[in-house]
């Protein structure tokens, strides 16, 4: 059984299964919603310890997401990563401000996820 | 590839940079050597060979050097030394140097300079560092690489490869060709074309040397030669970073590994060798 878990956000499904595939690799439950709001009604349901976050999704973007779980749920919990192809610094700049630990920039392969996912500790 | 084809280009590696390549290692050559036979026009290793056999064959004999030796690097690479860095080496250092004087520091295998540029972020990071002049000197037998790292611009695929989001917000800027690394800790590194077996002494005295998966290409004689040579460069309290697979065990008594601290060596004094290990290279 997989002792942590990651809720994976992303309006892309292919870009949804290729994280999962790689995450239940390494031992991740891994959870799936494809906006900012579905991704919040699964925290409401069970908080999982981290988060993959696309910024640009219908609905409620990742931005709004983090601001809304943060708000809720304090700072540190979870971790959060976003996933992302917005690449300019002003992005990864309000990512920090609002709580991201760790920034991808798209296109990931497995190397760079799993590095960012043993930079915040994951691994 | 026939057998006076491998000789020739191991014959050619070992004298110019003491790499050591044995017949198991024909993909290698293969796979580093299949641009310059495209780029040369040439049909093979064995074609190449012949090249370099004939006169003036010096600018190939550069090429082969430089293809065999550029090895792959990243940010951060294998996060150990750099938090030793960090909490031992750089305080430590600090502390026992007299305001005003610089800390020196060593990246022996500079490659394209993500380990040099990583030991500057470490330096800019220490808040006690602040005005401690850093003097960081990358160096390398490969031209190529060096030209990159003097660049200091990467790929977004180098960059996200161990600089974590913070590093990456303080210490880069996007540039339309990738990231290039700020101003100021450019400043901090000069990078050398310098050949490791050659003479080391114009490059000064170190207080911390970065001489990591080098060694492990270099047969024992030349690994105790090089380490002797480090040796004469560093200074009596300062510390040497080996790569993880690599050791001094066996190989040189002029270096006993910092205990409890998988890759960092400091020098040997009389003590050590009666098997004191140096309580003060933490």
């Amino acid at each position: 059984m997989s002792d942590r878990s990651c809720l994976v956000v992303d309006d892309s499904r292919v870009v949804r299964k290729v994280a999962r595939r790689i995450l239940e690799e390494h031992g991740f439950a891994v959870e799936e919603a494809a906006d900012g709001q579905q991704a919040l009604d699964s925290c409401h349901q069970r908080m999982p310890d981290c988060i993959l976050l696309d910024w640009n999704m219908p609905v409620m973007n990742g931005l709004e997401f983090l601001q809304a779980l943060r708000k809720e749920y304090g700072p540190d919990n979870p971790t959060v990563l976003f996933c992302t192809t917005e690449t300019e610094m002003s992005f990864i700049e309000q990512a920090i401000e609002n709580g991201a630990q760790e920034f991808i920039m798209k296109p990931f392969n497995e190397e760079i996820l799993l590095g960012k996912f043993a930079q915040v500790g994951l691994l | 590839m026939t057998p006076t084809t491998l000789e020739t280009f191991a014959g050619l590696l070992r004298t110019r940079s003491g790499l050591v390549i044995g017949a198991d290692k024909d993909y290698l050559l293969q796979s580093r050597l299949a641009p310059i036979l495209k780029a040369h026009g040439l049909r093979d290793l064995d074609a190449l060979a012949a090249r370099l056999r004939a006169p003036a064959s010096e600018k190939i004999a550069d090429e082969i050097v430089e293809a065999m030796t550029t090895n792959e690097t990243l940010f951060f690479r294998d996060g150990t030394p750099f938090a030793h860095l960090r909490t031992h080496a750089l305080p430590r250092l600090h502390a026992a140097r007299a305001p005003g004087v610089a800390l020196r520091i060593w990246s022996a295998a500079a490659s394209s300079g993500q380990e040099a540029y990583s030991i500057g972020i470490t330096s800019l990071e220490l808040a006690e560092l602040r005005n401690r002049a850093i003097e960081i000197v990358g160096t390398d037998i490969a031209r190529e690489p060096l030209a990159r790292a003097r660049e200091g611009l990467y790929s977004q695929f180098e960059m996200q490869r161990g600089v974590p989001m913070q590093m990456l917000v303080k210490y880069f800027r996007k540039d339309p060709a990738g990231w290039r690394i700020d101003q100021k800790l450019r400043a901090m590194v000069q990078f050398r074309e310098w050949n490791l077996l050659g003479d080391l002494r114009p490059l000064g005295q170190f207080d911390i040397v970065f001489c990591r998966n080098v060694l492990i290409y270099f047969d024992q004689p030349t690994k105790t030669r090089v380490l002797a040579a480090i040796a004469r460069q560093i200074a009596p309290d300062g510390v040497l970073y080996l790569g993880g697979a690599e050791t001094v065990l066996g190989v040189s008594d002029r270096f006993v590994a910092v205990p409890g601290e998988r890759g960092a060596y400091a020098l040997a004094t009389a003590d050590t060798h009666t098997a004191r290990a140096p309580a003060l290279a933490r």
